[in-house]
């Protein structure tokens, strides 16, 4: 299998990498549903701005474990893929794999980034105030938020295609791929 | 979702008003240029400071540093005025259970003792008026003297509470803090 120069592919992920993956699995889950419904919340109720201040507590917490994860990714070798995936396949998987990790970073930034322009600092969990890394500008928070939102769009369109893979590679191929992430399946 | 991420970020409803005092003694009554001065409300939503500006408010002082007790100010402000850069949320608070403009168009400080602090500090006690509730503190002010123009610059800390600001679920301080500050930067010119 493996020549002597590249190490071994285990056959799963390391817990670390297991638990990466659920916990912002479940915040981005979690982001996601809350911008949804903060945004369609009309006037100004103190439900708002509760909301408004969670999904930014969730997008900085997703930020700061998507780094950790790239650093996990970066120095460890993933399991390998089923030997009998055919080429367009794998380059897929990659693709939205590297997508996705993208993504985890540039969501959070983007909308960081609408935050600051919009002269609303965030103050993470309420306690630690972050800098304001742009001065407030009104043409570019509509343009973060433009693109905050198409790339959640994005986001979601990738978490599905993802989705859809893991329930063919259960049911049709069969090759137990997902046993690989599940945390208690060892 | 229709239109996500409308508005902007939650900005601050608050309180707000007035608040400034100094004023003179024999001096004659200052111009207050209000292009240059500026008072605004800095309330905490969730912990976020967030400023609302009082686009309207007139001001009268009269302040010699000399005779600093004999001075006197009067800063009435327009609270439909008040300006956290959102429309709605400015409709919001000049409603009924912030501001309301309607009943009470103008939030007041009238002076009623102006005691020097050392060097260009001077403590100025008033009544300040807002929402109909009259409360009288104490605010330190700065006073900046550069020819015929003086400055006066401080921060009012108050609790919207004392005056209803913020009535109903707002009562709730959890989200939006009961502390703001009025901040002021008052430019005049004999």
């Amino acid at each position: 299998m493996a020549s002597n120069s590249v190490p071994a592919a285990p056959a799963g992920y390391t817990r670390t990498a297991v638990a990466l993956h659920w916990l912002i699995a479940l915040l981005i889950i979690c982001g996601f549903a809350l911008g949804w419904v903060m945004t369609d919340i009309p006037g100004f109720t103190p439900t708002k701005p509760k909301y408004f201040s969670w999904h930014k507590w969730i997008g900085v917490t997703v930020f700061a474990l998507a780094i950790v994860r790239v650093l996990w990714r970066a120095t460890h070798v993933p399991p390998r893929l089923p030997a009998d995936m055919p080429a367009v396949q794998r380059i897929g998987a990659h693709a939205v794999h590297v997508l996705l990790y993208v993504l985890m970073l540039a969501i959070p930034v983007t909308g960081y980034l609408y935050s600051s322009a919009s002269n609303v600092p965030v103050v993470y969990l309420g306690i630690v105030p972050l800098p304001r890394l742009i001065d407030p500008d009104p043409v570019l928070k509509e343009t973060f938020k433009t693109l905050h939102v198409i790339l959640n769009y994005v986001l979601l369109s990738l978490v599905v295609l993802h989705v859809l893979a893991v329930v063919k590679h259960q049911v049709l191929d069969r090759d137990g791929l997902l046993s690989r992430m599940l945390p208690f399946a060892k | 979702m229709k239109d996500p991420m409308k508005k902007s970020f939650s900005r601050s409803m608050v309180a707000a008003f007035a608040a400034v005092s100094l004023v003179a003694s024999s001096a004659a009554l200052a111009d207050v240029d209000l292009s240059k001065s500026k008072v605004s409300a800095i309330s905490k939503q969730m912990n976020v400071p967030t400023e609302g500006v009082f686009k309207k408010f007139s001001a009268q002082i009269k302040f010699d540093p000399a005779k600093a007790a004999q001075g006197s100010a009067q800063v009435s402000i327009d609270v439909g005025s008040f300006d956290i850069g959102d429309k709605m949320y400015n409709d919001q608070v000049a409603g009924k259970e912030w501001f309301d403009v309607k009943t009470h168009p103008a939030a007041t400080f009238v002076s009623t003792a102006i005691a020097p602090a050392g060097g260009n500090k001077y403590n100025v006690t008033g009544k300040l008026t807002i929402k109909g509730k009259t409360q009288t503190l104490t605010v330190p002010v700065t006073v900046t003297q550069s020819g015929a123009t003086q400055t006066f610059d401080g921060v009012l800390p108050i609790k919207r509470s004392v005056f209803n600001v913020g009535t109903g679920e707002w009562k709730d301080t959890s989200v939006v803090a009961d502390d703001v500050q009025i901040k002021f930067h008052i430019v005049a010119t004999k």
